[in-house]
């Protein structure tokens, strides 16, 4: 269950989480970077309900009721379940003792040890947060038997803990970690805790039912945009429909007549209408009568963005990987060469941009649900120019994140709005607003090129072009001009490529991009992999034994290459369909966020170019896993999203304003649409990889491929385009 | 004008042409139903009307006349809401979950009127509910599960 969010609560007093992790924890994979850690922020221990906090993480109460503050955000993506398991497997309790808590922005307890600051995202949760939850369960756990056996006056090794039960098996006696909790949380912590054999694990790696589920299936969860508080007003918003318009002027006389409309408040790039509800509030924007003024992208168009970021990506790239001398054997001869572009694309989460905030007496209190705390908390201070500390974020269960909610635009947008608003006021989105004002997935090039010789390629050269969201996002993790985002994926191939160099190019757009799930390796997998294809057909090889010839160094990759083809039944034809006649079958590869995953797609293909997705295959070795049943979810679930992205996504620009503005015309994959997708797990004892984004990777050139493989045609440019496809066959 | 939601009555003072959604959700704090389009393409804000699975955010509240309005609140009460709650709980369908409550209001009523939908049947049904999430495989598997219970 979910903490009563307005219930006050004291997260984060007391230890800070780097005494917790005192000893180190060691981090593989995923996105490490370099930057110092900050020094642990000096807290004045808050009051708390009976009972007591042993860390940022966990307070036991008096009546056995464990509290786990979670630093990882839950949007969907299952790790409320993940982490709790961590840390009631160490703590010896079961699930169903254990409320959920958000954690409030607070870097020094909550800071990702991926990212420094505190954020959830690049399917890192797993990779950052399983070794220091597992040590704060087991810190309490140690907490706790010793204050038991000093009761006893006994040896703690003699004593043994089994759901919130301590026992001395020598007297039979046993006492629950309520009982000695107050007692226990005035013991100083361990240096140092032994981590249980995983042979014992009654939690991890188990299949174990969602703790986030009952309440959403019953309608009670509040998210950000459920947020009732005493006196709220509601309101929704129009920002300037050119990028980087303002607002000219406002006439508000027919919407201060509406009924329930209060106050139309007008900022320098947007206005909003305050109201009794959000009805009263969306009809008193529509009877407005605002004149924008414009600025200058009132001519910014989608060609010229494409034109743009081809130009540019004929220049001269950073390089961000260098193996031998690729340009001097990519020079002449039998080359292969393919340029391919990726679109615009918004996340759309089902639940909206919205805000509620209250700002008063020179404070501000925010209810949101955010991935990113501490930026929230600093987007509202900054626009108030108010203390952080003065800003106090409670953070939801979130509506869909996919890397939206990395962004505090709207939070800032919100605070803006709310600080000429008397009392507390909900902000809500409308679907338009949110899909016209996004921070969208920005638009790559990637250009590729190749030589082979004897069946296998032997020089490889691939330069990356695009926005740079690290520079904006995490400034310290932008160095010497690489964006590791963007070349993550194409730096690290699993195929034997010969000489190799990988540039980057930083292209900033006036449109500003947005981490989108699946991040940098969207792009630069897709691209690998629709070339690898398109040389196998060129070269009349068969893709999977094209492959498979450039894997003798990556046996886990060639293990899952020759698990999914062996499920999919590779060497057979896809099945006929109502559909189309054409039909076609499509590998790809993904070795990225530590998790390597094979997906072969079936597609049907009509004669008018539209294409259906008929089956999905997907075979995963992600390391050790924490929850079997939350992994294969993940997978499913980023198959559609990826799924929605490589058949209909698409954002555009015409006269400065994007063109899309709801689900009729930014679509995402219905259920009508949806092909069986399975998915085989490989059983690994590796180092845990990242499941969130890996699924929406890997399935976009598996797609792409099939439609290859059915057509005879490559679509170099995203989303596929039925239009082209019913002229080329 | 007097409403019947869940089993109770309740009266309320707003705009004939107020869609239900706004009067369930700021009126009356029921805020298990959501908005996500607000032009009937999403399904989000999914209820029934005397059974029937209707998207509130296109139904002013003066439309509704004597109907009982069921919400997400209240469909557990119903045998066919019970069941597809627990197969969803069952088969772990939910992710993030914002969309849920439509498309269990939208199982339901599916449930009701056909007790052994077949993968035809469900995909028409549920075609109106998007989540972005991608639970859909799940979906089908829990009306599938629900209607063996």
């Amino acid at each position: 269950m979910l903490r009563d969010p307005d219930r006050p609560f004291a997260a984060g007093a007391g230890l800070s989480r780097r005494s917790v992790l005192r000893g180190g924890a060691a981090l593989a994979g995923g996105l490490l970077i370099g930057v110092a850690l900050p020094q642990a922020r000096a807290r004045a221990d808050e009051p708390t309900p009976t009972g007591a906090r042993f860390n940022a993480f966990i307070h036991v109460a008096r009546d056995d009721t464990v509290t786990f503050t979670m630093p990882a955000v839950e949007m969907g993506q299952g790790v409320y379940t993940s982490q709790a398991q961590c840390l009631a497997e160490e703590l010896d309790i079961g699930l169903d003792k254990v409320v959920a808590a958000h954690a409030p922005a607070d870097q020094a307890n909550y800071g990702s040890p991926v990212f420094v600051v505190q954020a959830t995202g690049g399917s890192t949760t797993t990779i950052a947060w399983t070794e220091p939850l597992r040590k704060a369960g087991a810190t309490a756990r140690a907490m706790l038997v010793q204050a038991a056996a000093a009761q006893w006056s006994v040896d703690p090794t003699a004593l043994t803990t089994e759901n919130g039960v301590i026992t001395d098996k020598a007297s039979g006696r046993s006492i629950r970690y309520g009982e000695v909790a107050d007692r226990a949380g005035d013991l100083q912590p361990p240096a140092d805790v032994k981590l249980k054999d995983p042979a014992q694990f009654r939690l991890i790696g188990k299949p174990v039912h969602r703790i986030d589920t009952p309440e959403k299936a019953a309608g009670k969860t509040v998210y950000g945009i459920d947020v009732m508080r005493p006196g709220m007003k509601f309101a929704t918003l129009m920002a300037s429909p050119v990028i980087g318009g303002k607002v000219g002027s406002v006439d508000q006389t027919k919407a201060l007549a509406i009924p329930g409309v209060r106050q139309v408040v007008i900022l320098d790039n947007l206005v909003a209408v305050v109201g009794d509800h959000t009805w009263a509030a969306m009809q008193g924007l529509a009877a407005l009568a605002i004149e924008w003024a414009p600025g200058v992208h009132a001519g910014l168009d989608q060609a010229q963005l494409w034109a743009d970021i081809e130009k540019v990506s004929e220049g001269a790239g950073v390089v961000a990987k260098k193996v031998g001398d690729a340009p001097a054997r990519l020079k002449d001869g039998a080359l292969f060469e393919a340029t391919y572009e990726l679109p615009l694309l918004a996340h759309a989460p089902m639940e909206m941009t919205n805000c509620t905030v209250h700002v008063h007496e020179g404070a501000c209190e925010v209810w949101v649900g955010t991935q990113v705390p501490g930026y929230a908390q600093a987007g509202a201070a900054q626009a108030l120019s108010i203390d952080p500390a003065k800003v106090t974020i409670n953070n939801h269960l979130i509506g869909g994140g996919f890397g939206r909610r990395l962004e505090a635009d709207g939070v800032v947008a919100a605070v803006r709005i709310a600080a000429h608003v008397e009392g507390p006021v909900k902000v809500v989105w409308s679907r338009e607003e949110d899909i016209r004002q996004e921070l969208y997935r920005p638009l790559y090039h990637d250009r590729l090129k190749a030589r082979v010789e004897n069946g296998r390629i032997s020089a490889w050269s691939h330069r990356i072009t695009g926005v740079s969201i690290m520079a904006r996002w995490l400034p310290p993790a932008f160095k010497d001009g690489i964006d590791v985002d963007a070349v993550d994926g194409a730096v690290e191939v699993p195929y034997a490529v010969g000489d190799m160099l990988v540039e980057y190019i930083r292209h900033e757009s006036v449109v500003p991009g947005a981490f989108w799930r699946g991040v940098g390796p969207n792009s630069s997998i897709f691209s690998i992999e629709s070339f690898i294809d398109l040389i196998a057909r060129k070269t009349g090889v068969d893709p999977l034994a094209f492959r498979r010839g450039m894997l003798d160094k990556s046996p886990r990759a060639l293990g899952l290459l020759n698990l999914v083809a062996e499920k999919a039944a590779w060497g057979t034809p896809a099945p006929a369909s109502p559909f189309g006649a054409r039909r076609g079958r499509g590998l790809a590869l993904m070795d990225a966020f530590g998790s390597y995953l094979a997906a072969i797609a079936d597609v049907a293909v009509s004669d008018a170019g539209d294409v259906r997705v008929t089956r999905v295959v997907v075979a995963a070795d992600v390391g050790k896993v924490i929850n079997p049943d939350i992994l294969v979810a993940q997978i499913q679930g980023g198959v559609v999203f990826g799924l929605s992205a490589v058949l209909h996504g698409e954002i555009t620009f015409a006269g400065g304003r994007v063109e899309q503005g709801n689900f009729n015309d930014y679509r995402i994959l219905r259920i009508d649409e949806t092909p069986s997708i399975e998915v085989h797990v490989m059983p690994s004892a590796e180092n845990s990889g990242g499941i969130g984004e890996p699924g929406t990777v890997v399935v976009q050139p598996a797609v792409a491929n099939a439609v290859f493989a059915a057509t005879g045609v490559q679509l170099t440019r995203m989303p596929i385009n039925a239009t082209l496809i019913a002229k080329a066959v | 004008m007097d409403l019947r939601i869940n089993g109770v009555s309740r009266s309320v003072d707003v705009p004939n042409q107020m869609p239900l959604l706004w009067v369930l959700r700021d009126v009356f704090g029921m805020t298990g139903t959501k908005f996500g389009c607000g032009i009937a393409q999403c399904g989000a804000c999914t209820v029934h009307l005397d059974g029937v699975a209707v998207r509130s955010c296109q139904l002013p509240i003066g439309a509704v006349g004597d109907r009982a309005i069921t919400t997400i609140e209240g469909v557990g009460e119903t045998a066919a809401g019970a069941k597809i709650q627990k197969a969803w709980l069952d088969l772990e369908v939910i992710q993030c979950g914002y969309c849920q409550p439509g498309q269990i209001m939208s199982a339901s009523a599916l449930l009701a009127a056909n007790p052994q939908p077949d993968d035809a049947a469900i995909d028409a049904a549920m075609a109106g509910n998007l989540c972005r999430c991608g639970t859909y495989v799940r979906i089908r598997e829990g009306i599938k599960h629900a209607a063996r219970s």
